[in-house]
């Protein structure tokens, strides 16, 4: 059966946060959101709008739904602060990359880790194709859900925008 | 880090360019770190314009209005940016089914009553029976089925609380009835404005969340008030505004000068309020290593994990246990 894009299409945020903890996509999706709260996230943004200023497509929305950090003639380019999570930041560009080819349009992808000064190159490949559908499909199915899924314990937990609200408990 | 500034002199406050601007009465000009800013508390008569609003706005920054005896009237809030019809859905279905609602109530009450009995028992003689009486008392919680019945038992356990202030007191600071409206003696000007400091800062708190401020569980939403700031309230009264009395009066930072008394109102006047409002500062900042976060929290940031509990309890993922301070 064909893959309808249009019943599956998320915001790229949701799919990063897919491959990183199922629990956070689930708070996500339903407007529980911390990223205001915390310096981490500042520091991303800070990070994302002082580099590459002199590029002026910046910040592309895409169908009132991608939000992508930098669109060049042949890239697509997304800016991270480290490359600590790297299968989810490199699904999120391919998924940019699926969405723009369903709609026509042929690009590579760029993941630029600024801090460290380096660079990666991806390319969306029909294997790259599934993975993302079969991942859209499970992210539709998790925001339904009507709990969150159980806390997980993940080393990058201290790390996380979220950790003070799962992590929150009483000694009872 | 963000924190609040308080502002006690007449004057204007502006934006010029990217900077925030004081310039009181006789044209001292003070500049306020915009990045810094949680919330700004206006005690005395100021100025203000749009062009100020729209750039706090864009901060997410607060303004809370105090009249001249300094009671709170009002905050501004920016348009709030983290909404979740979801939780709040959730939140009123916590309110609407009777035995959910007593769950939570119950457990604001049951906090509160665990930081009133710590405070006693920090300064426990010639209080023994009062504590024993609160003791007993507690033990009805449990066992409540109504609201106003644990309202009840909240209102006697408050009353043998507030008669032994005057023992805990060690000065000519004294209490006869708690007096709200409008307090006629020091100790109750204290303790009614360090309540709405700390409604204040409950509700600046419940903003930074997807909480709904008019949902409530122990005080019945109402139209008048974010009752739910006055339900988390409860928890960090005892903890943080009583404390600070205590050690204000017992150190005697605090004296009959720092007060103020108009047509039987008694109020803490300008050097009262400062003396109150930094130590209050100071409480809210200092940090307890937390159990599980195994990370160091503030008394301010305590009250927003109070509101996480909330609303784990609300979409269903975590039962909801309210804070028993351990230190």
């Amino acid at each position: 059966m064909e893959f309808d894009l249009n019943n599956f299409k998320v915001q790229g945020v949701k799919v990063n946060y897919y491959y990183i903890c199922k629990r956070k996509l689930w708070l996500y999706s339903k407007g529980i959101t911390m990223e205001q709260n915390s310096d981490r996230v500042m520091i991303g943004k800070l990070i994302h709008e002082n580099s590459y200023k002199r590029l002026k497509k910046k910040e592309v929305l895409i169908d009132d739904m991608l939000k992508i950090d930098i669109l060049d003639n042949d890239y697509v380019r997304e800016v991270k602060i480290s490359s600590k999570m790297t299968k989810a930041d490199k699904m999120q560009l391919i998924y940019y990359l699926y969405y723009l080819d369903s709609l026509g349009i042929k690009k590579k992808g760029l993941i630029n880790y600024v801090k460290e000064k380096r660079q990666e190159e991806i390319e969306l490949t029909d294997e790259y194709k599934r993975e993302i559908e079969k991942a859209l499909i499970d992210i539709k199915e998790i925001s339904q859900k009507r709990k969150p899924p159980e806390l997980v314990k993940l080393p990058y937990c201290t790390k996380c925008a979220y950790y003070e609200f799962c992590f929150a408990k009483e000694e009872v | 880090m963000s924190r609040d500034f308080y502002i006690f002199s007449n004057g204007r406050l502006k934006r010029k360019d990217n900077t925030i601007y004081f310039i009181d009465c006789l044209e001292n000009k003070r500049t306020l770190p915009v990045e810094q800013i949680n919330c700004i508390h206006l005690f005395g008569e100021i100025d203000l314009n749009s062009k100020l609003i729209n750039y706090l706005s864009q901060y997410g920054i607060m303004l809370s209005f105090y009249n001249y005896y300094g009671y709170y009237s009002g905050t501004y809030y920016p348009r709030k940016k983290n909404v979740s019809g979801f939780t709040v859905v959730n939140q009123a279905n916590h309110y609407n089914d009777y035995e959910k609602r007593l769950y939570i109530a119950k457990s604001f009450v049951d906090s509160a009553v665990h930081h009133i009995l710590k405070n006693m028992r920090r300064h426990k003689e010639g209080i023994e029976d009062l504590i024993e009486r609160i003791q007993a008392e507690r033990k009805n919680i449990e066992k409540v089925q109504r609201i106003d019945e644990l309202m009840g038992i909240e209102g006697r356990i408050r009353k043998s609380y507030y008669k032994s202030f005057n023992k805990i007191l060690k000065s000519d600071f004294g209490i006869e009835k708690r007096k709200k409206r409008p307090p006629t003696d020091p100790v109750n000007a204290m303790i009614s404005f360090g309540n709405s400091l700390m409604y204040t800062t409950v509700l600046s708190e419940i903003y930074k969340t997807q909480l709904d401020p008019t949902i409530s569980f122990l005080h019945e939403p109402s139209v008048k008030r974010f009752s739910l700031g006055l339900d988390i309230s409860e928890i960090f009264k005892p903890l943080v505004v009583d404390t600070i009395i205590f050690s204000l009066v017992n150190n005697r930072v605090i004296t009959f000068d720092d007060f103020d008394i108009d047509e039987g109102i008694c109020y803490l006047n300008e050097k009262g309020r400062k003396k109150f409002i930094s130590e209050y500062e100071r409480k809210l900042g200092t940090t307890i290593k937390h159990r599980k976060l195994k990370r160091k929290v503030s008394y301010r940031m305590f009250i927003r994990l109070e509101c996480y509990k909330l609303i784990k309890h609300f979409i269903g993922d975590e039962e909801y246990k309210p804070l028993k301070a351990w230190w």
